[in-house]
């Protein structure tokens, strides 16, 4: 049932056209450094300030640590890092983005450190245009497909291939 | 309403019983065996009475035995819950002193039925 | 009205599984020259709950199936036939076949229908033959064929006095019988004596009822079904003026649709029944393995401790939030006498939580007399199951997880330990070997103990075998210990031959894996033409861990206290540095590697670089120490075990975490993980 869950959500997505119940998809926006990007709404579980994690040994530089979240514990990925887009710096007033996700039938929480949330934005589903190879900075492989929300470009991230571990999970599936 | 003992050692006939009338209004109390029944059958005076008949500690026949003795339970409806379709328990239950009998396996509507037939 | 009766097959479930339990061990407890009426009512009753049951939730192939056993049960019950070991072996038989069944529609998998005919046969094949003196005459119930149209039925009922005490009511059987059609009533007030000698409970009336439309006598005779035998009762078509037909209740009561079918086959030719002596040997699909493991059935006494510790709670927490209402140093006595209650209230609260997941361990010990059972017979051999202990509590998940490995050790011992018949008679011993399976508590640890009275293990063929298999050289000194301990190397077996019984290609290896990745230890004693005894040690729980934790830079990791020897400061001439090789240290007459922590787990900030400025903890995991380097120890705590992988993943040193009081998180430190990270 989650698995199917997963599917459809990823089919949505990326065949906008053939999901007719409603032509909106509401995503959560949040920048890093000046760039925008979007997650599907229903992904996203809260949003926390940062707070201190405690480090695992032996893991990639991204993945900064764990947190308790209310009794689990949950691991907190730097985004920037992940998207080699530099190091960040924390502060209180750093965000993080509590998300989840569906690795094969299992359910992930994972927290995403942002520079800040800026938006939740309506996108018309079938304004949202393929990915194409940026070539540049961010890997494309985590990216479902763009959009353009007030003038400006929004890249749509795909939260179940976000989520994978490096050496954890496949990368098919 | 009126209300019922609902008399069964296993859990699943039990709550679908209990389940069933409760649905249907009435005011029902579990037990768990003969002895239990008896011990609540004391302590409140029931409208009806439905029974399995095979429990450990005390089976229905003797609690039917049991319960009509006691002057509040001389015109009761008692009710058997049984599979047994020979002769054999039917008899020593209405020697007990047994109104009736539901034949296992029933559904909610027989059982419905049933208890709306004794309880007028 | 409508109800959803998929709502109770959960609860069904269980109690048929649970049901099928009492049978099985009722069965096998049944002793043929002695057999206990009640055990046989239990078992009897546990297949008559099934089937009433199956019955009614809509799983008529259980119900027909369950049917024959309980015929042949309430036959036994009755003392019309005998209770022969085929019969309950047939029983068993199908026992295991209804348990397959129900897995089956639990599971909405695909039922093996032939395996089931099999049983059936089996069980009908000994309803028909068998020991029985003489099966019950079941009447077939004739349908009474009428002519298509009738007007109606004219009935003489006349109640016995006692008609009342049943709690009938002539009422509603008049208002039954109007419900089928126009009714004329007529008393006879004949029979009601003077009123002295009335007495208001009995009944003195009689009617006579004319009930007019085209109805079946059938339903007729349904309204007077209850009180047949405290009435005298006449039924007569209308039509007919003939004379008054004898009395309607010689007939046989009409019970016809719930019968279930009788018993068939005396067609079937006998089938020599395999089916009893059971081929589920394999045991590594017997009852508790596997079954959901999601719910838990706790003792309601556990439940109410709970219940009151929670109340305490909140009295506590009222009183603290009256007194932060209005706060003034003169109430801090209170202020901290509360917080200490609140302490030992939440320790109280903690305490009763985890006891609700413990079960004693019966759980476990329950599949083996039938392990026993089926395998003795099988290898020919006499042998008796003893149970000691077993209301010992563990934990729900140890309990699921030491089935296996048990199972394991309980076949090696009637495989390889207990000697045949004849051998023991010759070793001058009991021709009857005993295996007994004990569990108690000692410290913070369930021990569990498989012994026998068998051969004992052999130490020069344990040593002639492991130099063949080449796992340790020629010149080796084993103490009687480590001798025991070759048969937990992969790829050792003392079994001259794989039987089907302890072979399947799992080693004791695993089984020493299986329990050490439980958190626990396995102990061999033995004595060579006297016995063995396999005991397993245990974490009592597998969520809370004792530990200590120590401080790394500013990090903070807790290790096992169980896992933890000694702490020792280091001198200078203490260690040994041997290029490539890493660091040793003497302890006593012992070499043993150092682990630094800071670099293994590459922690910024570590205070203690040189070993003589921290600590050296002394670990043993999985039968290797090693000195683990840390800048201090801190405190010692109980505390909550929690899966990193969860949500995140496996990390190589690390079992899991925990949350401290602070909120923040601690890694738990998984010793033998740290060696392999050391060892790359």
């Amino acid at each position: 049932m989650n698995n199917k869950m997963a599917n459809t959500d990823d089919q949505s997505q990326q065949q906008p056209d053939s999901k007719k119940s409603s032509d909106m998809a509401q995503y959560l926006s949040f920048t890093l450094g000046d760039e925008e990007y979007g997650v599907d709404i229903l992904r996203v579980q809260e949003i926390r300030s940062w707070e201190p994690v405690s480090r695992i040994p032996n893991v990639p530089a991204y993945e900064k640590g764990v947190v308790n979240l209310r009794g689990a514990i949950v691991p907190i990925i730097d985004l920037r890092e992940r998207f080699n887009l530099g190091h960040s710096h924390y502060t209180p007033l750093t965000v993080v983005v509590v998300l989840q996700a569906f690795i094969g039938s299992k359910p992930r929480v994972m927290g995403v450190v942002v520079d800040s949330v800026s938006n939740v934005i309506d996108i018309e589903k079938t304004r949202i245009q393929s990915a194409p190879d940026f070539g540049a900075k961010v890997s494309t492989e985590f990216i479902n497909g763009l959009a353009s929300f007030n003038e400006r470009m929004v890249m749509l991230l795909d939260v179940n291939k976000l989520l994978k571990l490096e050496g954890v999970d496949n990368d098919e599936n | 309403m009126a209300s019922i003992l609902a008399v069964d050692d296993s859990a699943s006939m039990r709550q679908m019983v209990s389940f069933t009338l409760k649905g249907a209004g009435y005011d029902v109390v579990e037990a768990v065996d003969g002895v239990d029944a008896l011990n609540k059958a004391k302590s409140k005076k029931f409208d009806c009475v439905v029974t399995d008949v095979n429990m450990p500690n005390k089976d229905g026949i003797a609690l039917i035995k049991d319960l009509r003795a006691l002057p509040d339970y001389k015109f009761v409806p008692m009710l058997m819950l049984t599979t047994e379709s020979g002769t054999d328990k039917k008899q020593q239950g209405k020697e007990a002193g047994a109104t009736g009998w539901i034949v296992k396996p029933f559904n909610p509507d027989q059982l419905l039925k049933t208890i709306q037939k004794v309880l007028g | 009205m409508s109800i959803d009766m998929a709502q109770f097959h959960q609860i069904f479930f269980e109690e048929s599984f649970e049901g099928l339990d009492i049978m099985e061990s009722g069965l096998l407890n049944l002793d043929m020259g002695d057999v206990d009426a009640e055990t046989i009512n239990t078992i009897f009753r546990a297949a008559h709950s099934i089937k009433g049951g199956s019955g009614t939730f809509g799983f008529s192939a259980v119900a027909d199936f369950t049917h024959a056993m309980e015929t042949l049960l309430d036959e036994m019950r009755d003392g019309r036939r005998k209770v022969t070991q085929p019969a309950v072996n047939v029983l068993l038989g199908s026992v295991d076949c209804l348990r397959e069944m129900l897995t089956a529609i639990q599971d909405e998998k695909i039922l093996d229908e032939a395996k089931v005919t099999e049983h059936k046969k089996a069980l009908d094949t000994e309803l028909n033959g068998g020991d029985n003196t003489a099966l019950p005459s079941v009447q077939p119930t004739q349908p009474i064929a009428f002519e298509n149209e009738n007007a109606g039925w004219r009935i003489a009922f006349s109640p016995h006095t006692d008609l009342l005490k049943t709690g009938n009511d002539p009422v509603r059987m008049f208002r039954e019988l109007a419900e089928l059609g126009q009714i004329d009533i007529t008393v006879d007030l004949q029979g009601v004596p003077g009123l002295y000698e009335l007495d208001p409970e009995e009944c003195h009336l009689s009617w006579q009822i004319t009930v007019h439309g085209d109805i079946p006598r059938s339903e007729v005779d349904d309204i007077f079904d209850w009180v047949e035998e405290h009435c005298d009762l006449a039924v007569q078509d209308i039509k007919q003026t003939t004379q008054a037909s004898s009395p309607v209740f010689d007939e046989p009561p009409q019970t016809a649709a719930i019968e279930t079918t009788p018993p068939s086959s005396a067609t079937n030719p006998p089938i020599v029944s395999e089916s009893g002596q059971s081929e589920k040997i394999n045991a590594d699909k017997t009852p508790s393995a596997g079954k959901s493991s999601a719910s838990i059935r706790v003792d309601t006494a556990k439940i109410d401790t709970l219940i009151n510790m929670v109340g305490e709670l909140v009295i506590t927490q009222s009183m603290l939030s009256l007194i932060g209402e209005h706060f003034d140093l003169n109430k801090l006595d209170q202020l901290k006498n509360g917080l200490a209650q609140l302490e030992r209230h939440t320790r109280e609260l903690q305490e009763s939580v985890m006891n609700i997941r413990m079960l004693p361990i019966s759980f476990v010990f329950s599949r083996f007399p039938r392990l026993v059972h089926d395998l003795s017979s099988k290898l020919g051999k006499k042998i008796e199951l003893q149970l000691i202990g077993e209301h010992t509590e563990v934990d729900k998940t140890v309990v699921e997880l030491i089935s296996d490995p048990l199972v394991h050790l309980v076949r090696n011992s009637l495989d390889h330990g207990i000697e045949t018949p004849d051998e023991r008679i010759a070793a001058g011993k009991q021709e009857t070997g005993t295996v007994t399976l004990e569990a108690y508590h000692r410290g913070g640890n369930i021990v569990i103990e498989v012994s026998d009275d068998g051969r004992g293990l052999d130490k020069d063929k344990l040593r002639a075998k492991a130099l063949e298999k080449g796992l340790i050289q020629d010149d080796a000194v084993l103490s009687d210990k480590q001798t025991f301990e070759l048969i937990f190397m992969p790829g050792f077996s003392t079994a001259e031959q794989l039987t089907d019984v302890s072979g399947r290609g799992v080693g004791m290896d695993v089984v020493k894996r299986n329990i050490q990745s439980l958190g626990g230890n396995i102990d061999i004693v033995s004595q060579l033409g006297t016995g063995s005894t396999m005991a397993i040690y245990l974490p009592l729980t597998l969520a809370i861990l004792d530990g200590q934790s120590v401080a790394v830079g500013d990090e903070t990791y807790i290790i096992p206290l169980g896992s933890i020897i000694e702490s020792i400061n280091v001198t200078e001439r203490m260690i040994n540095r041997v290029a490539g090789k890493g660091e040793t240290f003497r302890l006593r007459q012992e070499y043993l590697p150092i682990i630094r922590m800071h670099e293994i787990f590459s922690v910024p900030n570590a205070k203690a670089t040189k070993l003589t400025e921290g600590l050296l903890v002394v670990v043993e995991g999985q039968g290797i120490r090693c000195g683990l380097f840390v800048d201090d120890l801190l405190t010692q705590q109980q505390v909550v075990v929690k899966s990193l992988e969860a949500n995140y993943r496996h990390v190589e040193g690390i079992s899991g975490a925990t949350i401290l009081g602070d909120g923040s998180v601690a890694l738990i430190l998984d010793i033998p993980g740290l060696v392999r990270l050391s060892n790359h």
